[in-house]
């Protein structure tokens, strides 16, 4: 029963069906029990959380990552699975704040900066790294420093992760830098940044702590961060 | 109905009706005056009494004629040339099926080049820096019977080639006259299973070429049905001239039922006037003349309209296919034979760079973005063909391939109906009260249905280099490796127990 329910969590992460009203890759699914099913299930027989996130979800994004390095998946692919992912940890939310990890992997706010309405590629890393195992508050986009700083000292963040595509608006980044070192936060949260036109370069001038070139790269940045700098 | 090829959904008229009757109006008074001038006197004959006109001259050491071709004769035999002809193929699932009146574009190869031009990496070191880095260093070859197998092999592998012209020219020391058709025809048919078509060197090589087709297709009735190859005629010399030995050849090939390509190629600026309405008047001409001789040997023979016209280099006179007029012969030339009703033979995709590169991407996707919005039955010189037909160039086929299957995507059927609309609507809904608003979920089904394109598959790594001729050659390597679909033994045995000629290092199973 807990192999088939556990295999079940990662074929329907592979499929990216949130939940039983979800097509997947293969239509006739439709129906069946997706992510969000098949965790409560594993849940009520007894299935312990850690085993789901880490057997179901996280091995089945694993398995979507080799897919996508493979060149058999592509982005859609990655993003319909973190949904996926992400439908089962609301379901293992309760469960988990009850065992005190609610945080995942860690918290991390995420924004586009202040005057920079652009948002795809902030989505784009807020629905990975979910899928990923974080916390994730998205504050959404035209977001100033000190809100963000704000959200940042409310939330206990680990993270904070920076989005802008425009010249003009990447300048931005540095004042919430600026802000978290006024408050005091700097040592405590860490800051990556990522759009069009930032770079490795841009972010050590800025004094950012990491650049993720895409969302993978932001993830794989998020996670050296978090576990070198031991806040979790 | 065949399913290779592609539905160009609305072909663009560039010729309204009036100027598509203009310039058949215009044909049929060239072929009534000055007429075609005939070398061959079988096709004179029948001409003749299909009521033209014929008066006996000498041009240099040839008896010749000139034939006024009344418009009856015309009307007559385009009555009896019919709008369907299937190409058959080793895989039937492969045939080729024309019809006049659709608008189904299908892409090939062709023509016989001299050289085989491939690419060799290298490693070079930079003299400022000493670092080193690998660049694609072309080799070329002169053509033989081994490129010709290993060009139809790697056409058999190229998803969006629909029909198999041989692309490369037999020079070996081996080949004579009187072995050469019978072993590129072999060389063709052990090596691709889509339809092959091709011209004849030798006319006394036909019956042992067609036998040869007939022992693979199952019989004479079978080849009929299935003709496994069909053929290519260039009748007409321009200006408006009957050459006499393939005239011989079209009329032994009508008689035997087979698909024939009338393939006239007049350059315009030399052999054709240059302006559009000259050129296509006097090509249109010329293949009404060659379909008339087709059908009055045999009416009802599946004929195809073949029109190959180019325009002349100002500066040396050479063909010259990357340019407007090229693409404006052509696309008129298609909407002729839709006149007809009568499947159409057209070109695109030749560079007249002399090797893979910016020059040639740039013609090759110009002409084979433009030619199919006319929507000929046909597109042949489409895969690989460099140095205005002289060269062929395995990897520029395999890049080729990729651009055909941009244009076929191009082609397809927009998808907007009634049930589209209510998805349309049911998913903007969804997507409007989701978190992130992102369509990406129903991206990855059009992906997943093969509906969304794939982008270009020959992108490098290196930040200072373009890399795709070295991407094209890993690609082409790997499809060298694909194990071929030769004829079956038996079949094959059969074939070289008939067939005087055949080079004993073709057969497969030796």
């Amino acid at each position: 029963m807990k192999d088939k329910l556990i295999e079940g969590i990662v074929e329907n992460v592979l499929q990216g069906r949130r939940n039983k009203d979800d097509e997947g890759i293969e239509e006739e699914n439709i129906g069946e029990p997706g992510v969000a099913e098949l965790v409560q299930e594993a849940l009520d027989n007894g299935i312990d959380t850690n085993t789901i996130l880490l057997e179901g979800l996280s091995k089945g994004m694993e398995q979507v990552g080799q897919k996508y390095e493979t060149g058999e998946y592509f982005i859609p692919d990655m993003l319909t699975a973190a949904e996926a992912v992400e439908a089962g940890m609301t379901v293992m939310e309760p469960y988990l704040a009850g065992e005190g990890t609610s945080e995942g992997k860690g918290k991390v706010i995420m924004a586009t900066v202040e005057k920079d309405l652009h948002d795809i590629g902030k989505n784009l890393v807020s629905i990975m790294l979910k899928g990923a195992g974080f916390n994730v508050v998205d504050l959404g986009i035209d977001v100033p420093a000190a809100r963000i700083v704000e959200a940042a000292e409310e939330e206990n963040a680990d993270l904070v992760g920076l989005s802008a595509l425009l010249n003009t608006t990447m300048v931005n980044m540095e004042d919430v830098v600026k802000e978290l070192e006024k408050k005091g936060l700097r040592d405590k949260i860490k800051v990556i940044i990522g759009g069009a036109p930032t770079s490795d370069d841009f972010a050590s001038e800025i004094g950012a702590d990491g650049y993720g070139k895409d969302a993978f790269a932001a993830i794989r940045v998020a996670e050296e961060l978090l576990k070198a700098g031991g806040n979790k | 109905m065949s399913q290779r090829g592609v539905v160009v959904a609305k072909p663009y008229e560039r010729l309204s009706r009036e100027q598509v009757e203009l310039i058949n109006r215009t044909s049929l008074d060239i072929l009534k005056s000055p007429g075609i001038l005939c070398y061959h006197e079988e096709s004179v004959s029948l001409l003749e009494k299909a009521g033209a006109k014929v008066k006996a001259t000498r041009e240099g050491e040839h008896d010749a004629w000139w034939v006024s071709i009344p418009e009856k004769a015309v009307r007559q035999a385009l009555d009896t040339a019919p709008s369907k002809v299937t190409l058959g193929a080793r895989n039937p699932e492969n045939q080729v099926i024309m019809d006049a009146e659709e608008t189904r574009v299908h892409f090939g190869s062709g023509s016989e080049t001299n050289y085989w031009l491939e690419v060799e990496p290298e490693t070079f070191v930079s003299k400022q820096d000493g670092r080193e880095q690998v660049f694609p260093v072309m080799k070329k070859s002169r053509g033989n019977v081994s490129y010709l197998c290993r060009s139809a092999h790697l056409a058999n592998n190229l998803e969006n080639l629909d029909f198999f012209i041989r692309n490369v020219n037999v020079q070996d020391e081996d080949i004579t006259t009187d072995n050469k058709d019978v072993n590129v025809f072999f060389a063709s048919l052990n090596n691709i299973t889509k339809p092959v078509i091709g011209g004849i060197a030798d006319f006394e090589q036909l019956e042992k070429v067609v036998n040869m087709a007939e022992i693979i297709a199952g019989g004479k009735e079978e080849l009929i049905k299935n003709p496994v190859t069909s053929f290519i005629t260039s009748v007409i010399k321009s200006p408006l001239q009957v050459v006499a030995e393939t005239a011989e050849k079209l009329i032994a090939i009508a008689r035997m039922g087979l698909p024939v390509v009338i393939s006239t190629s007049p350059q315009g600026g030399s052999t054709a006037p240059i302006d559009e309405m000259g050129m296509v008047a006097q090509v249109n001409a010329e293949a009404l003349t060659g379909i008339v001789i087709n059908q009055l040997a045999n009416p009802g023979a599946p004929v195809i309209y073949g029109a190959v016209p180019v325009r002349a280099r100002m500066d040396d006179l050479h063909d010259m296919y990357g340019v407007p007029e090229f693409c404006h012969y052509n696309m008129a030339c298609a909407q002729m034979a839709r006149y007809y009703k009568v499947p159409c033979y057209s070109t695109a995709g030749v560079g007249d760079a002399k090797v893979p590169g910016v020059q040639a991407a740039v013609e090759k996707m110009f002409t084979y973005s433009a030619v199919p919005f006319a929507a000929p039955d046909l597109i042949h010189y489409a895969f690989g063909l460099l140095d205005k037909t002289q060269t062929f160039s395995p990897e520029q086929a395999v890049l080729d391939n990729h651009q055909i299957g941009m244009v076929k995507f191009l082609h397809r059927e927009s998808g907007v109906n009634a049930e589209a609309a209510d998805k349309t609507k049911q998913i903007v809904e969804e997507v409007m009260n989701s978190p992130y608003r992102m369509y990406a979920r129903y991206a990855r089904k059009m992906l997943r249905r093969g509906g969304v394109f794939g982008g270009f598959p020959f992108e490098g790594e290196n930040d200072d280099q373009d890399q795709t001729l070295l991407k094209l050659n890993e690609r082409f390597r790997q499809l060298e490796e694909v194990e071929p679909q030769h004829l079956p033994e038996d079949i094959c045995s059969r074939i070289f127990e008939q067939t005087p000629g055949l080079l004993p290092r073709l057969n497969p199973y030796a």
